[in-house]
């Protein structure tokens, strides 16, 4: 890897009806607390960007959304990606309207890819980020795409589908694995590795996430550049600082956490 | 002497521009989003923010009609900082763009980093601050800020350069004329440190 890259520590914030929860294989909702009062908790720590992924996703939700954004923009001054449900570059550019750094389109890309190119086009490859959730099909020895929140598998290639999406003016790749979301058994490195050799954008890891060892395996083995977790860091269990003290600890360049 | 300085955030229809509004404004600012020539002359100071595509930025700015408000500003001598491509608008030309004409204010050109590294580079990074400078006061040798770009100045006097960061090669990330500071970082996403540089800026305004 190239000595100059700095790791990037990236708690993902679910979101539905204006509060953070969290569940284990989307069933058993857990509240977490407050989208802005978290953030802010996450900066303050040091984590270096956010994403928020809007899990309810309903056009008729999506003001509440836009009002979260904008209050975490009122009090968060480190880079945040929001995404789900968003279907348009009007979508996009309601969530970069509202303070967003870059958006993360996912069944809307599969389903019209063009939505890439155009966020690109109008706001910048540095705002389209396209996320992706795969999952190993035995049948053809590939990762599949999987849209809706992993309830709809298609056959699509999921390294394949990585490299045209960038392509198309996708910036960045957030990479979930269905098989380890929730499992706390670490991210596939070995998805995470076909991915990041396939498409020269930086690739965010996630899914899976139970150590903090877990977040410096996806950066030495995996490739990315930027590690997701959510559960880890909500309920306490871990502190961003001592998520890059492990990572410092293991060779991996990071920007040191607040004390 | 004001104590909330007036500041206007250069408002010409590109990029997140309530970012830097806001940002300005938890340092102490009367922050405006702006296009119309009272409000910016009468600013104690001005931001040019910019995000995407060198011409496609100079483009929306001539259409807002701004290029001379910028001049104004710079020549009037308010503190002024440019942002990101809000940087790279102030020089003379770019390698993005070889047919898009800069403002002309830092003498230089904007260059792409190297392709050894992948680019954008788009990560947090640390400043090697190579001349004191108000505007990097508190802040300590080597702050943390926060980048998005995939090219970089270069000035014709290198005494311009004020920071540099390393990805690749050293890249001339901070630039210093007169009371032009213009820097590649997002100071309005970097924590901290971000915040402490954009609060020295107001510091600036205020005297």
């Amino acid at each position: 890897m190239n000595a100059d890259v700095v790791a990037r520590v990236i708690p993902c914030l679910d979101v539905t009806d204006g509060r953070v929860v969290k569940g284990v294989n989307f069933v058993g909702l857990r509240d977490a607390g407050d989208p802005v009062e978290l953030a802010a908790r996450y900066d303050a720590q040091g984590a270096d960007e956010l994403v928020f992924l809007d899990i309810t996703a309903s056009s008729d939700k999506r003001n509440t959304m836009i009002d979260v954004v904008s209050r975490v923009a009122e009090e968060v001054f480190i880079p945040f990606t929001v995404g789900g449900g968003i279907r348009s570059v009007d979508h996009a550019r309601a969530m970069l309207r509202a303070g967003a750094d870059k958006v993360s389109v996912n069944t809307a890309a599969v389903e019209n890819p063009q939505v890439i190119a155009d966020i690109a086009a109008e706001f910048g490859t540095q705002c389209a980020v396209c996320a992706i959730d795969a999952k190993w099909d035995k049948d053809t020895s590939s990762w599949v795409v999987y849209l809706h929140g992993g309830r709809t598998r298609t056959d699509l290639n999921a390294v394949a589908w990585a490299e045209r999406a960038v392509s198309l003016g996708a910036g960045e790749i957030l990479l979930t694995s269905m098989d380890r979301d929730g499992t706390r058994d670490g991210f596939d490195v070995e998805l995470t590795r076909a991915v990041t050799s396939a498409v020269n954008v930086p690739v965010i890891a996630s899914g899976g996430v139970g150590t903090l060892d877990h977040l410096a395996d996806g950066v030495l083995q995996g490739g990315a550049t930027g590690v997701l977790a959510a559960s880890i860091f909500h309920f306490g269990e871990h502190t961003i600082s001592e998520a890059k003290e492990v990572m410092s600890r293991r060779g991996i360049r990071v920007r040191p956490a607040v004390s | 002497m004001t104590t909330t300085p007036k500041v206007a955030v250069l408002d010409y229809g590109i990029g997140n521009l309530r970012s830097a509004q806001k940002a300005l404004q938890k340092v102490g600012a009367d922050a405006i989003l702006t296009r119309e020539h009272g409000e910016i002359e009468a600013a104690d100071a001005v931001v040019l923010p910019g995000v995407g595509a060198f011409g496609a930025c100079m483009d929306a700015l001539r259409q807002a009609d701004l290029e001379s408000a910028v001049h104004g500003a710079v020549n009037a001598g308010v503190p002024f900082l440019g942002i990101c491509v809000g940087m790279q608008m102030l020089f003379d030309a770019s390698e993005e763009d070889a047919s898009a004409e800069g403002l002309g204010i830092i003498p230089g050109t904007v260059q792409w980093i190297p392709d050894t590294v992948q680019r954008p580079q788009m990560q947090w990074n640390q400043l090697h601050i190579l001349h004191d400078d108000a505007m990097f006061a508190g802040l300590g040798r080597a702050p943390w800020m926060y980048f998005v770009h995939s090219f970089h100045g270069v000035p014709t006097h290198s005494a311009d350069t004020v920071a540099t960061v390393h990805y690749g090669q050293t890249l001339n990330v901070a630039f210093r004329r007169n009371n032009v500071f213009a820097t590649q970082c997002h100071p309005e996403k970097s924590a901290h440190d971000g915040l402490a540089l954009l609060a020295n800026f107001v510091q600036w305004a205020r005297v």
